[in-house]
């Protein structure tokens, strides 16, 4: 699929919920069913800076795709990055540099899109694509 | 029902704020050792000077400039009154604590030299570090921390053992607004100046609790920011007793603070102008004297009894919730409770029960060194005021089970 595909597939489990609580308690399902980074990949490095609460973000090569692990000590922040990972894991970095992220606005996230919003969503997505970035250069 | 001789409901009409609601709820605000929301007195008091006298001060012989001029300086002598200040020369007008804290930093460089010792309490708010910090970078002072025990109260004894000769400014708070302990400051000011040391009190947290007397409490300094005790942001005082204050060396430099200029010298004007270089936030220091007055009409004797109350309860009710821990069980508390859920990052708890309406700080209180101290990433804190009610603290309590529940 392609991350527009998996996007709106996203949008549409969220349009189910009516309110917040059930959007958060799928949110912390979904963190609690993240693919979790391996413990050696838990490093300083791999924290993204402006966060309230800790996360770690890996990303690696598998041929052509960028494939990322994440983990976080919040529940609801690893049901964020959870989302994140799914809408842009296994995809050709090209594409996760060109993909909009416009979904979280439409799955009732809006207000973890400030920028100062402590837990860094805005940082989450830079630094996915950040990643993104640099394996696009290696691949060249 | 909690005993007071407060209406509180009558008070809480003051506050246009409490009215709102916050994502379909009614706004439980439990976030007041951030900055505390602002009675309709206050902002009349900011509206009618925009509306009918606003004007630059004491340099204006019109009467815009002289009201101005005369209003502000019933702010000063309202603070200097409120906090017992023998002369109001002596209270200096500033941008809040920060500002206050890093204006004697700044004048303390002269006075120091490579061996000298500066104290700092355990439980310090980083803009009560990191000045110090950089005052010992510039003179070669050396920075000791007065230890505390688990229940987030200073080890006395051993502030004893570190005072000495060598010691020149200890610096503590009032109140830690992590954890809500109110420290023994007279005690820590005797000793200090039994050893010769200056003493800096900040106030911060402790002013919309408790009204200090400086005179007698004797202390150098003391800091207080108007925005905590139902005033605006970015207004302040720093007290210093005149002995000091004129011997610290100006911090700014700019108008007002002179008294003569020429390109060859400048001579400084006399306390308090001394410091208080440029046009100063006029409007928020006549604020700030509106929050006084507005406090002083309630009365500390009766808000400090409530709160007690109210945190009493507050602390027996949170303390029913499964693995509920709370940091800061000091014996002498006030207004503030900072706890955590076993198993539970304090981020989440803050952020489902926000969705309730309900507003309570979470993360490390600017305190990180007191977090290291407890091995935790952050706590959620509940600070409180005399506007709040039982019946708010009732919804903390259900929106943090609620938040459990969903979490675990």
């Amino acid at each position: 699929m392609t991350i527009k595909e998996i996007q709106e597939e996203i949008i549409d489990e969220f349009s189910m919920f009516d309110d917040w609580m059930q959007r958060y308690e799928y949110m912390i399902e979904l963190g609690k069913a993240l693919p979790l980074i391996e413990e050696q990949y838990k490093t300083d490095d791999n924290l993204i800076k402006g966060c309230q609460s800790k996360v770690w973000v890996h990303a690696e090569l598998d041929e052509d795709k960028l494939v990322f692990t994440a983990d976080s000590d919040a529940i609801i922040t690893k049901g964020i990055i959870a989302i994140l990972v799914r809408a842009f894991s296994n995809q050709k970095p090209q594409d996760i540099i060109d993909a909009d992220v416009e979904f979280i606005d439409e799955i009732g996230l809006k207000e973890h899109l400030s920028p100062t919003r402590a837990n860094g969503l805005v940082s989450m997505i830079k630094q996915l694509k950040l990643y993104a970035v640099a394996y696009q250069t290696q691949l060249k | 029902m909690i005993e007071t001789t407060l209406d509180i409901q009558a008070i809480r009409k003051d506050f246009p704020i409490l009215q709102r609601e916050v994502n379909g709820k009614p706004l439980v605000y439990l976030d007041n050792a951030a900055t505390s929301q602002t009675p309709q007195q206050v902002i009349d008091a900011i509206v009618d000077y925009y509306q009918g006298y606003n004007a630059n001060i004491h340099r204006g012989v019109h009467t815009l400039s002289q009201e101005a001029t005369d209003a502000y300086e019933a702010a000063r002598q309202k603070i200097q009154k409120h906090f017992n200040i023998a002369h109001p020369y002596e209270v200096i007008m500033t941008s809040g604590t920060t500002d206050s804290i890093n204006l004697v930093a700044n004048g303390f460089t002269s006075f120091l030299k490579e061996g000298d010792e500066i104290l700092v309490s355990a439980m310090e708010h980083h803009s009560n570090i990191v000045p110090w910090q950089m005052l010992c970078e510039r003179t070669g002072a050396v920075l000791k921390v007065i230890p505390m025990n688990l229940e987030g109260e200073l080890m006395m004894d051993e502030y004893h053992n570190l005072l000495s000769n060598k010691t020149k400014l200890v610096f503590c708070n009032h109140v830690s607004n992590a954890l809500g302990t109110i420290n023994p400051i007279k005690e820590i000011i005797d000793a200090a100046h039994h050893v010769g040391a200056a003493v800096l009190v900040d106030g911060a947290q402790a002013a919309a609790h408790i009204k200090a007397d400086l005179q007698a409490l004797g202390v150098d300094f003391y800091t207080v920011s108007a925005h905590k005790m139902c005033g605006p942001t970015g207004v302040g005082m720093l007290y210093g007793k005149e002995e000091w204050l004129k011997k610290l060396p100006p911090y700014q430099g700019g108008g007002e603070m002179i008294a003569e200029v020429t390109f060859e010298k400048t001579t400084y004007a006399d306390l308090p102008h001394k410091f208080e270089a440029g046009t100063p936030n006029i409007c928020g220091g006549i604020a700030f004297g509106a929050a006084l007055d507005y406090m002083n009409s309630i009365g500390f004797d009766a808000i400090t009894q409530y709160e007690e109350e109210l945190v009493e309860y507050a602390t027996e009710q949170l303390l029913t919730i499964d693995g509920l821990k709370i940091y800061g069980t000091a014996v002498n508390k006030t207004s503030v409770i900072s706890f955590n859920i076993e198993g539970v990052h304090p981020y989440d708890i803050g952020s489902i029960v926000d969705k309730l309406g309900i507003a309570v700080r979470t993360g490390h209180h600017c305190a990180q060194p007191i977090m290291d101290f407890y091995k935790i990433p952050g706590t959620v804190r509940a600070s409180f005021s005399f506007y709040n009610t039982k019946e708010e603290v009732d919804k903390l309590v259900e929106g943090v089970k609620r938040a459990r529940n969903m979490l675990l």
